[in-house]
């Protein structure tokens, strides 16, 4: 599973704080990201992200792969931003500071460069702490987490078997692709036109679904048998108690979330604007 | 849909989600537009939510797109992590009144169809663009085509993929009535 999740076990004050801990700084944080489009507050959660990053003992080569994942992502998400919008800043900041004419609608100003640094702010602001949250977290005890932020825990439990069957059912579709291509079915082949494929593609899936479906059948007689859903509450293997440091990152992590709020509230909207003189 | 015991409906989400990760995460054929795949998963998705109600539905898009985004690391996509919930929500309300293990015929094939292309134009024409305007203030005829191409690859997807599913789940259910006594 650790394969999947990029969990990397270490030997940190932040892999030692509570699964719910990460989860809340998580949730609110990517809140205060999501809300704010102050370049300041940008600016400073990134740099503050790179503190965690520190203290977690997570090196840059670990993950080295989901950074340059991210960045190709991030550099064809702005080209097409500018290629759909190259005037989006203007209509934000309003006004228009010409630095290039450039070819058609294609212009260059100041205010559409300056929100383009605000989203590549964003995906630095937010990422990190994705990240940071997927590589200190035991993926066993996210269902014990989300438990203990007041969710349901049949859902939360529901998540838990989720990830819990994930590589069972990475494998067995494996096989039944192997075992369909070697009776002639192909899925990915670049001779057949979409619509072929998808056929194909169905008549891989069916036996995984029917397999599927014993299986939810065996897994919900053998809950029901051991009264699963009778109480109210239910408690987890892998739970960790709150100490000190949750505490701090919490309080931290509300901090950020009050800081984003007040911002918007100084600056009479999300955007922090140079633009005016 | 026909009445399932809860605990069958919450394993369901478990097992459904873990198979929307494992078709999302690696069987997805990318397209140029980013944050848009030819995704089977959607066609799983429209089969789960008429077996096993709105509630699955929801949560089975919701949980399996936010372990994509987990694993993919490029940051969880709320904005599309919700419009894929809402789709599985209106594809379980929408079928409702039919129950393809009873049976899976011209009727349930339209109902069935015409809930998954409302049910995709409202998450991907909709939802998924009006929250990425909220949250990352993009260009409106930016995230409207993005979400237009996606919307219309999943119909497309959805329509092949889980029309056949059905078919074929249906045709492999015993029916009531199909035994006879001999002679």
């Amino acid at each position: 599973m650790s394969g999947i999740f990029n969990y990397i076990n270490r030997e940190s004050v932040i892999h030692r704080m509570s699964g719910a801990t990460k989860l809340i700084v998580l949730i609110l944080w990517s809140l205060a990201a999501m809300t704010s489009f102050d370049t300041r507050f940008l600016a400073l959660l990134p740099i503050l992200a790179f503190i965690l990053f520190g203290l977690s003992k997570i090196r840059f080569s670990d993950v080295k792969f989901l950074l340059w994942f991210t960045f190709v992502f991030m550099v064809l998400n702005n080209l097409l931003i500018y290629i759909f919008s190259p005037e989006h800043g203007v209509t934000i900041y309003g006004s228009r500071t010409v630095i290039l004419e450039g070819y058609g609608r294609w212009t260059l100003t100041a205010e559409q460069l300056f929100y383009h640094l605000n989203v590549v702010l964003k995906y630095l602001a937010t990422i990190p702490v994705v990240i940071l949250f997927v590589s200190t977290t035991d993926p066993s005890e996210f269902a014990s987490s989300l438990s203990k932020i007041g969710i349901n825990y049949k859902v939360a439990y529901s998540v838990s078997l989720a990830l819990r069957y994930i590589p069972d059912i990475q494998r067995e579709f494996h096989d039944i692709m192997i075992s369909q291509q070697a009776r002639g079915l192909e899925m990915a082949s670049k001779k057949q036109n979409i619509i072929k494929r998808l056929k194909n593609a169905s008549a891989m899936l069916f036996p995984l679904i029917i397999s599927s479906m014993d299986r939810i059948e065996v897994i919900a007689n053998a809950m029901e048998l051991r009264g699963f859903g009778k109480h109210k509450k239910r408690s987890w293997y892998s739970e960790r108690p709150f100490r000190a440091p949750d505490y701090t990152a919490i309080i931290f992590v509300c901090l950020l979330m009050a800081i984003s709020l007040t911002l918007n509230f100084i600056n009479g909207g999300r955007y922090f604007n140079p633009f005016i003189g | 849909m026909n009445k399932k015991s809860p605990i069958t409906v919450f394993v369901a989400i478990g097992i459904g989600a873990a198979l929307f990760f494992v078709l999302g995460r690696f069987v997805a054929i990318p397209s140029p537009v980013p944050n848009t795949n030819i995704s089977l998963q959607y066609g799983l998705l429209a089969f789960m939510a008429a077996l096993f109600g709105p509630l699955a539905g929801a949560l089975i898009a919701f949980i399996g797109h936010a372990l994509i985004d987990f694993s993919y690391g490029w940051g969880v996509w709320w904005s599309w992590v919700i419009a894929s919930a809402v789709a599985g929500l209106i594809m379980g309300l929408g079928t409702k009144k039919i129950s393809i293990e009873k049976s899976f015929g011209k009727k349930e094939i339209c109902v069935f169809n015409i809930t998954q292309v409302v049910a995709h134009l409202i998450a991907w024409g909709v939802v998924a663009p009006v929250l990425d305007i909220l949250i990352y203030a993009e260009p409106a005829n930016k995230v409207f085509t993005q979400g237009l191409v996606g919307g219309i690859s999943n119909i497309v997807t959805t329509a092949i993929v889980g029309t056949l599913l059905a078919i074929a789940f249906s045709a492999a259910k015993p029916k009531t009535g199909s035994l006879k006594k001999e002679a």
